[in-house]
């Protein structure tokens, strides 16, 4: 048992590196996930991630599979896209949804031909599905800086993040500070699904983003104890999905979301907040 | 320092060049108390953005001669899933005083539940915001409006969803921040309330009506006056000139210099 659970880790190089990787990835992740969700902008995140493939792509079709040119790509086309729809949408009458289907579907199609057009449907699969197995020094320099500017980004700003989603009129009737806070926070979104995007690929890093912090709703009323649950889902989804891959070989991004989606379908059943206490409670209730 | 708290300068608000408050001029008193009136669409949350700051004028000049301003939008503004406590929501109040960055001091907290409960929320301070009354949410803003300590409140329909006894508590509350001293413009259709508590009234429909002492203002013939502008907007409608053969309605102050500006007439009173 003990060996099943450590043994890996210990012995291999490559699940270290995973593992590590996973972790910090995890806690940057989650809490963006978080406000994604509170901002009603959790379909935000998949969009994004679509949005970022056309930017790999043009770093694979110059460079071929090399991490530094993708990643750096898929950054400019993703902050190209956050920052557009998010000025497309805060200067006319646009809801930011409309604006962002339109640029990522854009960003999609143009992404999906450049990797078509260039490479085989072995190197498609790697960058839509990842190789969290197959992180170099590069890949863990990028996730660790990535979770470095998320956590002080997010220290600096907690305040206006959550006045924004809250009450934005008051916010704009009291500072100027509600549009830069928006677009810097759409950077951050940006960031870290690029860091997820070695780690997972780009269709599932959303899915560490999103899920945990979807599940963490079902347990909390409270801001900050939503992000620490969710960053130790994700963590938690990690180790047990790279297990998972380990032991039954399975492909370590869809393992990690698929265990990250099992502790949200459980969280949505008996979750403090969740379905079942919610149907059981029903009829008590307290005389004042 | 001057006596006017703030002044339009023929101000113009509107949406995408359509105007929906035209050219209204005048100054409100520092200290002054007043009901802004008018129908539905008749542009009375359209001044108070524009006085806040969150709409930019299509011409003309909103002049503000107040220290800070707190604005309370509608409730229905207001993201009440949103996982905070009361105490979340009302310390937000302290932004223009902390700022980004600022911690809140220990004075500032007991000042805090001082508000909570001259607004009658104390024991609330850890409910979650979705667990309020429309009644009880209005108090916690007023809470929070308190905590801005300023001297111009701007309140958009604060008695909406709002029971008659916590009507009657919020108007003691305005009356209370009039005797300290700072001006208060507040939107509402009650026109007993009005009529009851307010001295001075703004009676709009696009454009200003009537303003001035409540009673020279509420007149049948001023009301009638404003029911009858046009609410829907006119493709149409030609681009207002602004000619200098027209009255221009000015209230309090001479005429001031117009600058040149485009927005369509839609409908005269």
């Amino acid at each position: 048992m003990y060996e099943d659970l450590i043994g890996p880790f210990l012995r291999y190089g490559f699940m270290q590196r995973a593992l590590f990787g996973s972790l910090v990835l995890s806690v940057s992740c989650a809490p963006i996930g978080v406000f994604l969700m509170l901002r009603r902008m959790s379909l935000t995140g998949d969009a994004m991630a679509h949005a970022i493939l056309p930017g790999a792509a043009v770093g694979f079709v110059l460079f071929g599979l090399q991490i530094v040119p993708m990643t750096l790509g898929g950054l400019i086309v993703g902050l190209l896209v956050a920052l557009g729809s998010g000025i497309v949408s805060r200067f006319t009458v646009q809801k930011e949804d409309a604006s962002l289907a339109a640029f990522y579907l854009i960003s999609l199609a143009v992404g999906v031909l450049l990797v078509s057009w260039k490479g085989s449907s072995v190197d498609l699969m790697h960058v839509l599905f990842g190789s969290v197995l197959a992180l170099n020094d590069d890949a863990l320099t990028l996730i660790v800086g990535v979770a470095v500017i998320t956590f002080l980004a997010l220290a600096v700003f907690w305040r206006a993040l959550v006045a924004e989603c809250l009450d934005p009129l008051f916010l704009r009737s009291v500072s100027r500070i509600g549009t830069p806070v928006h677009l810097i926070f759409l950077t951050l979104v940006v960031l870290n699904l690029v860091g997820g995007f070695q780690a997972l690929g780009t269709l599932l890093s959303v899915g560490l983003m999103m899920l945990p912090a979807a599940a963490s709703r079902f347990w909390t009323n409270e801001v900050r104890a939503m992000c620490v649950i969710a960053i130790v889902i994700a963590a938690i989804s990690s180790v047990s999905g790279l297990l998972l891959s380990y032991h039954a070989s399975l492909p370590s991004g869809p393992a990690i979301i698929l265990t990250a989606g099992v502790i949200y379908a459980v969280s949505a059943l008996v979750g403090t907040r969740g379905m079942l206490p919610t149907a059981l409670t029903s009829r008590r209730h307290k005389t004042a | 320092m001057s006596n006017t708290c703030l002044e339009f300068r023929n101000l113009t608000l509107g949406y995408q060049g359509h105007a929906a408050v035209h050219h209204l001029s005048g100054g409100v008193q520092r200290g002054s108390l007043t009901a802004v009136v008018g129908a539905n669409g008749s542009g009375k949350s359209t001044l108070l953005k524009g006085i806040a700051g969150i709409l930019k004028p299509i011409s003309g000049a909103c002049v503000p001669g107040f220290r800070r301003l707190a604005y309370l939008a509608q409730q229905s503004e207001l993201d009440r899933t949103f996982p905070a406590r009361v105490t979340d929501l009302v310390s937000l109040g302290y932004w223009q005083k902390r700022g980004l960055l600022g911690r809140l001091t220990a004075a500032d907290k007991i000042r805090l539940s001082t508000c909570l409960d001259a607004v009658g929320l104390t024991g609330f301070e850890k409910r979650p915001l979705d667990s309020l009354s429309g009644g009880q949410m209005q108090r916690a803003l007023f809470a929070r409006t308190m905590l801005q300590d300023a001297d111009l409140i701007l309140l958009d329909e604060p008695f909406n969803a709002v029971d008659a006894r916590t009507i009657a508590d919020l108007i003691v509350m305005i009356k209370g921040w009039v005797a300290e001293g700072r001006t208060v413009l507040c939107v509402l259709h009650d026109y007993v309330l009005v009529r009851d508590h307010f001295p001075e009234s703004l009676l709009i429909a696009r454009k200003p009506v009537a303003w001035g002492a409540t009673s020279d203002v509420m007149t049948s013939e001023n009301l009638r006056k404003a029911r009858s502008f046009q609410e829907a907007w006119d493709e149409e409608a030609g681009w207002c000139e602004d000619d200098a053969g027209r009255e221009r309605q000015t209230y309090g102050h001479d005429h001031h210099t117009h600058l040149p500006h485009q927005h369509k007439v839609a409908g005269h009173v």
